[in-house]
């Protein structure tokens, strides 16, 4: 007999190994994939090197976040991380505006291919690498502080009585939270501000724009400015919720592509929709049902298997698979990204 | 200087600075460190051709080198490892079922969307067929692996290999790699430059991620290790009185000058360098001969009418077009090509190593690096990617010892103790990553052909 206990069981068993985690993780994604979709959607190229940019701005994040620490400084239940950012921000900006002007800005008045574009890309992606190799080394870093737990599994068992336990990590509503907040602040900046729209149309249509009087080097720098805080902050929350490691950052630009290309690359709702598109896919696809069947189920139904479609190792590669797969069915994305042929 | 660096006299320069390099590194440090710096780079001079006719022939930015290596490397595993019977008669039916469902079940998809028009309904069959084809395919593929991981777990649980001789999976590796850039290069041949990229770059990590997680294929991430050489053992040879009488002979002058036990005592050291050094030049013979064979082989095919075409087609697609060439064709058959050439290097890697460890393909070493290779080598020019596949190999051994050279003489005044002094010299290392970078961007922006270009060669109407 199915009982509501079960279901409720059930419930919270599924929300804490599948949408709470898959909730944050596409925040995540959400946020670096819209810093991949306004570099194409404005420079016009694929940023290979935006993983690596995502572990420079977090590495400086973790660096002030000690020196803070170090002082005596923190943010109570909050993690002192996020004291540091807009400070990290601002060094991943200058780094950002660094590269631009001494690597892409050439092959920009060039007009070179983007076959070129993603090559150099690669250059930068290099030493961008190096170079936080070089400062933090290439091991895991944890940086974060303050209170862990939002709901506790076991308060919650205890106050409900189930057998399951909720657990909300406070990472995970910080993260969903902030890019909530830049979200709405990016959209009403593109939407409603003159140097939003501006950016619109150099992107629409370059030669227009650049006819109507837009200074296409603002564009351009605040477009690098707009990426380099999205990739930070990204970065950041990645790090906060899981840990930091540069090789992770650099294989987070696969999910970050597959969800611009997922949504529409050079369409920002679409990053952001793509994000989440991906992230419950990997984890709805690697989950094992077993328990959660074991709930609903009467028992001479019950998985013998773990109800698993892929096993855990296959994570990463379920991003892969649906980026492969969108690029050949509807290779413009969800919602009509850039043409890509 | 300007004839200096005249083009037509690069290339002699650009190999004659090579082995002054490699025979310096034998004087100063070792000739068994410069062989097995030589080894590496034949081998990655034979990616880098590989690469360069895709890129410098063709112009496809294919981003899966690193899967096309492992695939190779597959192949070493599965040619030379003894087939393991237990595992066979265990689950060997099951996986050979589940394979044939798997065909089975792409073939029916594949008709289906020749042959069904109406865009739901073949939507909709296409789904069910996915399914059923997956719930059957698990139902003999599950049960299957269980059983060939649980034969010996600790030194088998795979179904095993042929048992040959390792040096045919060079051929076979090949055929491997080209067999999957078949498939691969069906699917995305048709997308933009910079897509083809990201999508190859991703088909490369799931080749890998597959490689470490099915274990009955070639144990996944417990690893191959100890398969069988195509070269003699140093302990056979050391045991050998052939050896013995070699190295005495080579070295006569210089034991006779020494008393008896002297001598037994020089030239027991002796045969055993000697034996490590003899396996190497092995090597360094066999490598030589694929890199040759290869390299006469592109250089042919690059100055035949179909090189002129590919590059036809490379230059300008639609000019190619509209005089018949089947471009869609002619790119998937250069990928194909390419990603051979690739398989056969990895393949012959995995040789090298004697083992096969999938954990260690790494993007930044198997695809970037290759680039990197041909780029600044050259792409276009087949000597310029084997100078490459030289001169960026050593530079990426090099140049480790290197920068830690350079960071002790940096931090030579710093306090003994200091924190980041010991952090300085303990990521020094990574420095070489820098480098690489800088030296791509370098080469980008003023070198953009490479250190030997292309030969275009012009010829006038009149």
């Amino acid at each position: 007999m199915l009982e509501l206990t079960d279901i409720i069981n059930a419930l919270v068993l599924l929300s804490n190994f599948v949408l709470i985690p898959a909730l944050s993780y596409g925040s995540q994604l959400a946020m670096g994939a819209l810093g991949i979709t306004l570099v194409y959607g404005v420079l016009r190229f694929s940023n290979f090197a935006h993983g690596d940019l995502m572990a420079f701005g977090t590495m400086l994040t973790i660096l002030l976040t000690w020196w803070l620490q170090s002082i005596g400084i923190s943010l109570g239940a909050f993690p002192t991380a996020l004291l540091a950012l807009p400070f990290a921000i601002l060094g991943a900006i200058a780094l950002s505006l660094i590269f631009d002007k001494s690597v892409y800005q050439f092959y920009r008045n060039q007009k070179s291919s983007p076959v070129i574009f993603v090559i150099v890309s690669t250059g930068v992606m290099f030493m961008m690498n190096a170079i936080v190799r070089l400062i933090i080394g290439p091991n895991d870093q944890r940086f974060f502080d303050g209170t862990k737990f939002i709901i506790h599994p076991r308060e919650f068992k205890d106050l409900t009585g189930l057998s399951e336990g909720l657990a909300i990590k406070s990472t995970q509503l910080l993260t969903v939270v902030i890019t909530l907040v830049t979200v709405i602040a990016l959209f009403w900046f593109l939407q409603k501000t003159r140097t939003g729209k501006s950016m619109r149309a150099y992107s629409d249509n370059e030669d227009l724009a650049l006819l109507s009087g837009i200074n296409p080097n603002k564009v351009i720098w605040i477009t690098w400015i707009i990426v380099a805080a999205l990739a930070t902050t990204a970065g950041t929350l990645y790090g906060l919720d899981k840990s930091f490691k540069p090789f992770t950052y650099f294989m987070l630009l696969l999910p970050m592509f597959a969800s611009a290309i997922l949504g529409g690359i050079g369409n920002p709702i679409g990053a952001v929709v793509g994000g989440y598109v991906i992230a419950f896919s990997e984890v709805l696809v690697t989950y094992a049902y077993k328990k959660f069947l074991i709930y609903l189920l009467p028992e001479f139904m019950e998985p013998r298997g773990l109800a698993q479609f892929l096993s855990t190792d296959y994570k990463f590669a379920v991003s892969f698979i649906i980026l492969v797969v969108v690029l050949l069915i509807r290779p413009t994305g969800i919602f009509k990204g850039k043409t890509i042929r | 200087m300007k004839n200096l660096l005249n083009e037509n006299i690069r290339a002699p320069l650009a190999f004659a600075m090579m082995a002054l390099l490699l025979l310096f590194v034998g004087v100063s440090q070792s000739w068994s460190v410069a062989l097995s710096i030589f080894n590496l780079c034949l081998i990655s001079a034979i990616m880098s051709l590989g690469v360069n006719i895709q890129w410098g022939y063709a112009g496809l930015l294919n981003l899966g080198v690193m899967g096309f290596t492992a695939l190779g490397g597959v192949a070493a595993v599965l040619i030379s490892q003894a087939p393991v019977a237990e595992a066979w008669t265990a689950g060997g039916q099951n996986i050979l079922i589940s394979l044939a469902l798997a065909i089975v079940t792409i073939v029916i998809c594949l008709q289906v969307k020749r042959r069904v028009t109406n865009i739901w309904f073949r939507r909709s069959a296409l789904g069910i067929t996915l399914i059923i084809g997956y719930l059957a395919i698990n139902h003999f593929y599950a049960p299957g692996v269980k059983a060939i991981e649980a034969v010996e777990p600790a030194t088998k649980g795979f179904l095993g290999g042929f048992g040959l001789p390792i040096i045919l999976s060079w051929a076979v590796g090949g055929m491997l790699a080209a067999a999957i850039a078949l498939v691969v290069g069906k699917i995305t041949l048709g997308l933009r430059a910079d897509y083809l990229a990201i999508a190859t770059l991703g088909i490369s990590e799931i080749i890998i991620a597959v490689l470490k997680n099915e274990d009955w294929l070639t144990r996944g991430v417990k690893n191959v290790a100890g398969l069988v050489r195509p070269v003699p053992y140093e302990l056979d040879l050391q045991n050998s009185a052939w050896f013995s009488d070699g190295v005495r002979w080579i070295y006569s002058t210089q034991l006779d000058k020494l008393t008896e036990i002297g001598q037994e005592k020089l030239l027991h050291d002796l045969v055993i360098q000697s034996s490590s050094i003899f396996v190497k030049l092995c090597y360094s013979g066999l490598f030589t001969s694929v890199l040759l064979i290869l390299l006469i082989l592109s250089i042919k095919a690059l100055n035949s009418p179909w090189g002129r075409m590919m590059r036809a087609i490379r230059d300008n697609e639609e000019a190619a077009n509209a005089m018949g060439k089947n471009i869609v064709k002619q790119h998937l058959q250069v990928f194909i090509l390419g990603s051979a050439v690739v398989g056969i290097a990895g393949a012959m890697l995995v040789t090298l190593d004697g083992q096969f460890t999938p954990a260690s393909y790494q993007p930044l070493r198997f695809t970037f690096l290759i680039w990197l290779m041909v780029i600044i080598g050259g792409s276009g020019n087949n000597l310029g990617a084997v100078f490459g596949g030289f001169f960026i190999w050593f530079m990426w051994v090099e140049l480790e010892p290197l920068s830690i050279f350079l960071m002790n003489l940096v931090t030579a005044n710093m306090d003994g103790v200091s924190v980041i002094k010991t952090h300085l010299i303990n990521s020094a290392p990574h420095l070489r990553l820098f480098m690489m970078g800088l030296v791509l961007l370098l080469t980008m922006r003023f070198m953009p052909k490479g250190f030997i270009p292309e030969k275009t060669r012009l010829h006038s109407i009149s």
